[in-house]
């Protein structure tokens, strides 16, 4: 089959590969019909989380047709179009309870087990390929409903979900005035999220105008490019009545802009598990007291988060990956009434042979691309 | 006006937030007149991640207590956090060569809190892109460094453009891609020449 494979930091290419086999009684091999690029997968294309192999297949966001099942699989049958949640859970143990699975990630304690992600989180190659292993096939994947586009669908395996549940983690109430920090595809469904918990104002940060611009049409938020102030902190307590606002999202994690140093010591010299420029935007934008949810992804070597003004702001910090399955039915039904319309971000479709100039394309924020779509079998 | 020309003038004493009152909030009937959708999440108890412990065996479609085992072939490099190799688990990429012997040791001596664990990793990682290199060479399929770079979307994406129509301040460090892009192999250069000006001795 063929599939992306890493070969280096900044290099990825196509190549040809084994079909993958059904090595577990739950598994299923799905043949992909549809994938998206992260931006969480550029911090493995820029080769900053640990145990990055060469030879590995990137890819959390895909969606499928089965194509082979083991013995012991009973929800699924060959042929069903399904959606695969970017996370590998068992589905029984005592973590699965708070959306952390114990049983798939024999490399780490620290994360669970991640599609195409690094052996740090297992070792499973992902879906920007012709086909992919899907363990515990009667837990992860789900039925597309009729009535969903491929598209919509591919977005709620982990774009949609992360930032609909990042949103619930900011505890908002009504009336909250949120700031979502990164204009990419979390932080513009996280601002459109934020609505419907009942936000009275959101304002979307970044440095890419055409991003911003999104946030404005897409999300209906306000919007501040951080270059054009001295101090955003500073800004954000004016546009607050200098009370800061009351729930911040960090959407941007691991390659954060806006400071030189944080960014060069993190995503090219490795020596912190990621830019904590935005975070720490995050912890002094917000009020006394506030509460900062982290959707952005950070690697697990140590970053300098300002943890001293969080201890004496009083704030709630809350994070974890997207447990994504348990989003599904209440975004299902968003989608469905018009509230969200993920496919909207979409603003390229690449086939799976051309994906080394759509990581490019992604990685340098290249001819305005937010969220680009993988095609496997385009041709 | 500007924010700042309304803000110089408000009287201090009329600054809601250094008053009891607090900032205005917009009404929830313009907010729910002006953004589709709004309000339908209000509820903080019926959200889908509340409560975060939810844990329904009989929801999930496991039909097991603990997982059947998948087969071990060859051995697998785990955490010593973990008492056992998980029931499942990847199999890409098995371990090779002295990357594979780098991140053994990794795995085999510190656990996820030490540093060394993860610099190690990240040693190995760059150590296995001088053997992929080497090994591609070998193959007859060598790596195409222009190709797998995606160089070519400066020219279909409009690389100027996009770099110089933005307010973005990314410019102040992407000139460094080429360089991390290089280093294995400038480093493994270097080594080779001081290895083989070492033999020459």
């Amino acid at each position: 089959m063929r599939a992306m494979v890493y070969r280096g930091p900044y290099r990825i290419r196509v190549e040809e590969k084994d079909r993958p086999r059904i090595e577990h009684p739950n598994d299923a091999i799905v043949k992909v019909q549809l994938a998206a690029i992260c931006g969480s997968d550029l911090h493995l294309y820029h080769g900053m989380m640990p145990d990055t192999r060469v030879g590995h297949t990137f890819g959390h966001e895909f969606i499928g047709i089965v194509d082979e099942v083991g013995s012991s699989v009973q929800s699924l049958q060959v042929g069903d179009r399904v959606m695969v949640p970017f996370n590998v859970f068992c589905g029984s143990c005592w973590f699965c309870a708070r959306g952390l699975c114990h049983n798939v990630n024999p490399n780490a304690t620290a994360v669970g087990g991640i599609y195409g992600y690094s052996h740090t989180t297992g070792g499973y190659d992902g879906g920007q390929a012709e086909y992919v292993r899907v363990p515990f096939a009667d837990v992860g994947p789900s039925l597309i409903p009729d009535w969903m586009s491929d598209e919509d669908a591919v977005l709620c395996t982990d774009a949609l979900a992360t930032a609909y549940f990042g949103a619930q983690l900011g505890e908002i109430v009504e009336g909250d005035t949120v700031v979502v920090f990164g204009a990419g595809p979390i932080g513009i469904f996280a601002a459109k999220s934020s609505w419907l918990m009942g936000a009275g104002r959101v304002i979307v940060v970044d440095h890419l105008d055409h991003r911003l611009e999104k946030a404005r049409t897409f999300a209906q938020a306000e919007t501040l490019n951080f270059t054009e102030y001295a101090d955003i902190v500073v800004e954000m307590k004016k546009q607050t009545d200098y009370l800061g606002a009351d729930v911040a999202i960090d959407a941007v994690g691991a390659e954060a802009d806006g400071n030189l140093l944080m960014h060069v010591t993190s995503a090219k010299l490795k020596l912190q598990g990621g830019s904590p420029v935005a975070l720490n935007w995050a912890i002094d934008s917000v009020r006394k007291g506030g509460t900062i949810s982290v959707m952005g992804a950070y690697g697990p070597l140590f970053s300098a988060v300002k943890f001293g003004d969080a201890l004496n702001k009083g704030l709630t910090l809350r994070m974890n990956q997207c447990p994504v399955k348990r989003q599904w039915p209440r975004l299902f039904e968003h989608i469905r009434n018009g509230y969200l319309k993920p496919s909207e971000i979409v603003t390229h479709r690449v086939p799976l042979e051309h994906i080394g100039e759509a990581y490019h394309m992604f990685s340098a924020k290249l001819d305005g691309c937010i969220k680009p779509l993988i095609v496997p079998d385009a041709a | 006006m500007t924010l700042d020309e309304q803000l110089d003038r408000t009287p201090d004493a009329q600054v809601p937030t250094y008053t009891p009152a607090g900032p205005p909030r917009p009404s929830a009937d313009e907010l729910r007149a002006r953004i589709p959708g709004w309000g339908v999440d209000l509820d903080p108890a019926d959200r889908p991640s509340v409560p975060k412990l939810q844990l329904d065996p009989g929801r999930t479609g496991a039909h097991w207590d603990f997982p059947e085992r998948q087969q071990e072939e060859p051995p697998r490099e785990r955490s010593i956090e973990h008492r056992f190799l998980t029931p499942v688990f990847g199999t890409a990429q098995p371990t090779r060569g002295l990357s594979g012997a780098i991140r053994k040791l990794a795995y085999a001596r510190w656990s996820d809190a030490q540093t060394a664990h993860w610099l190690a990793l990240i040693a190995a990682d760059r150590v296995d892109v001088v053997e992929g290199f080497v090994g591609s060479i070998l193959s007859g399929h060598p790596d195409n460094l222009l190709a797998e770079t995606g160089i070519r979307a400066e020219l279909t994406g409009d690389g100027l453009r996009s770099r110089t129509g933005d307010g973005r301040t990314d410019w102040k460090h992407q000139w460094m891609d080429p360089f991390v892009v290089a280093a294995p192999w400038v480093l493994a250069g270097a080594g080779a020449v001081a290895a083989v000006r070492r033999l020459l001795r």
